[in-house]
């Protein structure tokens, strides 16, 4: 039986509900209103999920469901610099794998986490198309091209001081 | 209708153009293994994702194999449902399929009735190749009052999401992730118990695997039944004694209502009785509380809440609570039948008998998983004690007779004990779809009239259609009723009350498909809706062989008001048999 409150800002509140509405609240928006939410707040959290639900008028287990099965969708926030490293073919075969593991190993977290301070998140991606670079490797809107496990220390470091 | 010919396996067969291969290789006496694909028909209810691709079949001209649930047959087709191309396909993907799937099968409680189980027994499947490699998912057990979710063994057939979504509109379960990680449940993999679940147990009716069952109670009444310093007894619901029978090899149909109260006594129950004591004592009590209404808003009355709602159906409370707080003073308060006999069974009954009321256990075997949850409910309870001690679904008493060894079939049929397992006609119909406003109408309309029913079977109420409306004359008066069965039905009904659109005077709502005879707890069906249809025949047979067959008539209901209650709504009567409901809807707040 659900029996559980959720608790939201007014002014959140209000924010997805104007996001919701302007896409007529319709549910075959869902994708689109994801989006613009994910835009705006960063991140998806269930709280969120539950809001776009009610006012779509859908199931928060289906809004849900679409949030887990989308990767560019999180429940999780991104770091101030989200780093993304391509897994797909052409970068797999060139060492991404490796280079995700340097990754890993100096900012101590997982794929989809954020480091404590807030500064980095981790993520996978697949193909930005440009295969001729591979691997390759994004932090915010910066791309970097043949990455080496090597180079994982020299990219972190230009965030030192930001 | 535009039609198609086509050849299937080498025959020609003409179709509706749509109809899917799947189906016109039925018209054709080809039954193409299925496994996600599941259709009741007669019902509107069918889940055809795609997903499994066990049904796949070779198409001439076409490159890949086609699934036929869901690829439609077109002029000219020519189609091999078992090419050895064919048959190799199924069993990769059967053993894909089992490459993440546990193997603990000897222990499932699904063993024995697994779709899953008996299609690697068709495909005579037995090894599957590149086990090491394979990853196996795991996720977290869930438990609840009625029913467990071990998602290991979840194979995305979705069938338990197109239940909770399309059918029941209850939204409680949806698919999540992808790949492995893939399974069906909750928001944010939260337990069932804080979803919006109602516990009508239709996902656990149509799981192929043991992802979902019931929670089993039959250990507690195993250690009931075998403790000397307690008096056990029991009580069986209407709906029981029509599918029971299948899980002994039963034609489905079959009553074995006899049959059953022997094995019960056998078992070791000091007291076998019956829930229909208490659906007639149900009837008098809501039949009064709609004929209270009725007279009020005839005369007049503008406050009184019309339609008024039936309440025996324990998802269906859980539903209205989640999602229409704001309607909840329209359903009846009368208890359901389940907690209307274990409250009389622990008062009237346990005094009539000198035990104390801890020392009586009541036991009930129900067609229904939501009816364990009921009985936990603590409005239902005297000082920590429940009115309803444990409730078991029908498979679950087929197990505890299997494990007595007792064979059903050749057991000789013996009656209910008194006085709580008298019953009459009218009680048994609250087994199917419009059973129980029916019953309701046979008691009302002589309690109204004051005439006697010249025929008292209302054809106009019965059937399967999803909802149902007829209008019945009082003797001048014309009652408008409304019935549905499934819950999606039934919002639609609400939504009306709600708009203010609705002309009903009463409706009755039944969660499961055909009412209570499609319970979550009863022998699986296997998406054989012919089954349900064999109950509900059983049920107005069980219905017509009695002589006594209005409420109001039963001699012992006479007595228990005479003796006990005073008279239907008195005081005592709603203390013992009414009840209240709650707002459990989910909650947005400004933090």
């Amino acid at each position: 039986m659900s029996r559980i409150k959720v608790k939201i800002k007014e002014k959140d509140l209000n924010t997805i509900k104007e996001i919701c509405k302007s896409f007529n609240n319709e549910q075959g928006e869902l994708i689109n209103v994801l989006h613009k939410t994910q835009e705006h707040f960063g991140y998806l959290p269930a709280e969120i999920q539950e809001v776009i639900a009610k006012e779509l008028e859908m199931s928060v287990a289906k809004v849900y469901g679409v949030v887990t099965f989308y990767s560019f969708f999180t429940m999780k926030p991104k770091g101030r610099f989200p780093i993304s490293i391509c897994t797909g073919t052409a970068c797999y075969v060139r060492g991404a794998e490796n280079v995700l593991g340097e990754f890993k190993r100096q900012l101590n977290i997982e794929v989809g986490e954020t480091t404590s301070d807030g500064k980095f998140s981790l993520s996978c991606l697949r193909c930005v198309g440009a295969c001729g670079l591979a691997p390759v490797v994004q932090v915010g809107d910066k791309t970097y091209g043949r990455v080496s496990p090597e180079g994982v220390k020299d990219i972190l470091a230009e965030y030192n001081d930001k | 209708m535009e039609k198609v010919k086509l050849t299937i396996d080498n025959k020609l067969v003409e179709v509706e153009k749509g109809t899917t291969i799947y189906k016109a290789a039925r018209q054709l006496g080809i039954d193409i293994p299925v496994l996600c694909y599941m259709n009741l028909e007669g019902l509107g209810i069918e889940n055809k994702p795609g997903g499994c691709r066990i049904c796949v079949v070779e198409v001439e001209g076409r490159r890949n194999l086609a699934p036929s649930c869901s690829t439609d047959c077109t002029e000219g087709m020519v189609v091999n449902t078992h090419s050895m191309r064919v048959i190799n396909a199924r069993r990769t993907v059967m053993e894909f399929i089992l490459s993440d799937h546990p193997k603990d099968c000897l222990t499932c409680s699904k063993s024995g009735n697994c779709d899953l189980q008996n299609m690697a027994i068709k495909l005579g499947i037995r090894e599957i190749p590149g086990q090491e490699y394979a990853a196996m998912s795991t996720y977290k057990m869930d438990f609840s009052p009625s029913l467990i979710r071990d998602l290991d063994k979840c194979i995305m057939c979705r069938r338990c999401e197109m239940m909770c979504n399309d059918f029941q509109t209850v939204g409680a379960l949806s698919a999540f992730k992808r790949g492995f990680e893939a399974a069906v449940g909750p928001a944010f993999e939260m337990d069932i118990e804080d979803s919006t679940c109602t516990y009508c147990g239709q996902c656990v009716a149509v799981c192929p695997t043991g992802a979902l069952t019931e929670k089993d109670h039959t250990r507690e009444v195993i250690n009931a039944l075998s403790d000397p310093t307690k008096t056990v007894i029991v009580q069986t619901a209407p709906a029981v004694r029509a599918a029971l029978g299948e899980e002994f090899g039963l034609e489905p149909g079959t009553l074995v209502t006899g049959k059953m109260v022997a094995a019960l006594r056998r078992l070791g129950f000091n007291y076998v009785f019956d829930t229909d004591f208490a659906a007639d004592l149900t009837i008098m009590e809501e039949g009064t509380e709609l004929l209270g209404r009725l007279t009020k808003h005839l005369s007049g009355d503008k406050e009184v809440k019309l339609p008024i709602l039936t309440s025996c159906c324990p998802a269906w409370v859980n539903f209205f609570e989640n999602n229409f707080p704001e309607m909840k003073d329209i359903p009846s308060t009368a208890r359901s039948p389940q907690q209307m006999f274990g409250s009389i069974a622990k008062t009237y009954f346990a005094d009539k008998i000198k035990v104390k009321r801890e020392d009586l256990i009541v036991i009930s075997i129900m067609p229904c998983l939501a009816k364990k949850y009921e009985a936990q409910r603590d409005e239902f309870k005297v000082n920590g004690n429940p009115d309803v001690d444990f409730s078991l679904s029908t498979r679950e008493l087929a197990h505890l007779i299997k494990q007595a060894n007792l064979d059903l079939k050749s057991l000789p049929d013996e009656d209910f004990d008194k006085p709580l397992g008298e019953s009459t006609g009218a009680a048994v119909i609250f087994g199917v779809t419009g059973g129980v406003i029916e019953a309701a109408v046979r008691t009302a309309y002589e309690l109204h009239t004051g005439k006697k029913l010249a025929r008292i079977e209302f054809e106009q109420l019965r059937g399967m259609e999803a909802i149902r409306k007829a209008t019945i004359d009082f003797n001048g008066t014309p009652i408008n009723i409304g019935i549905a069965h499934g819950l999606g039905n039934a919002r639609k009904l609400l939504e009306d009350i709600k708009a203010g659109k609705s002309e009903f005077h009463a409706i009755e709502i039944m969660s499961c498909p055909g009412g209570c005879i499609g319970g979550g707890g009863q022998p699986l069906h296997h998406s054989d809706s012919s089954i349900l249809t064999a109950r509900t025949k059983a049920i107005y047979a069980e219905d017509e062989g009695k002589t006594i067959r209005k409420s109001h008539e039963n001699p012992y209901i006479i007595k228990l008001y005479e003796e006990f209650l005073g008279k239907p709504m008195s005081e005592k009567a709603h203390h013992l048999l009414h009840t209240h409901y709650f707002d459990r809807s989910r909650k947005i707040e400004i933090s």
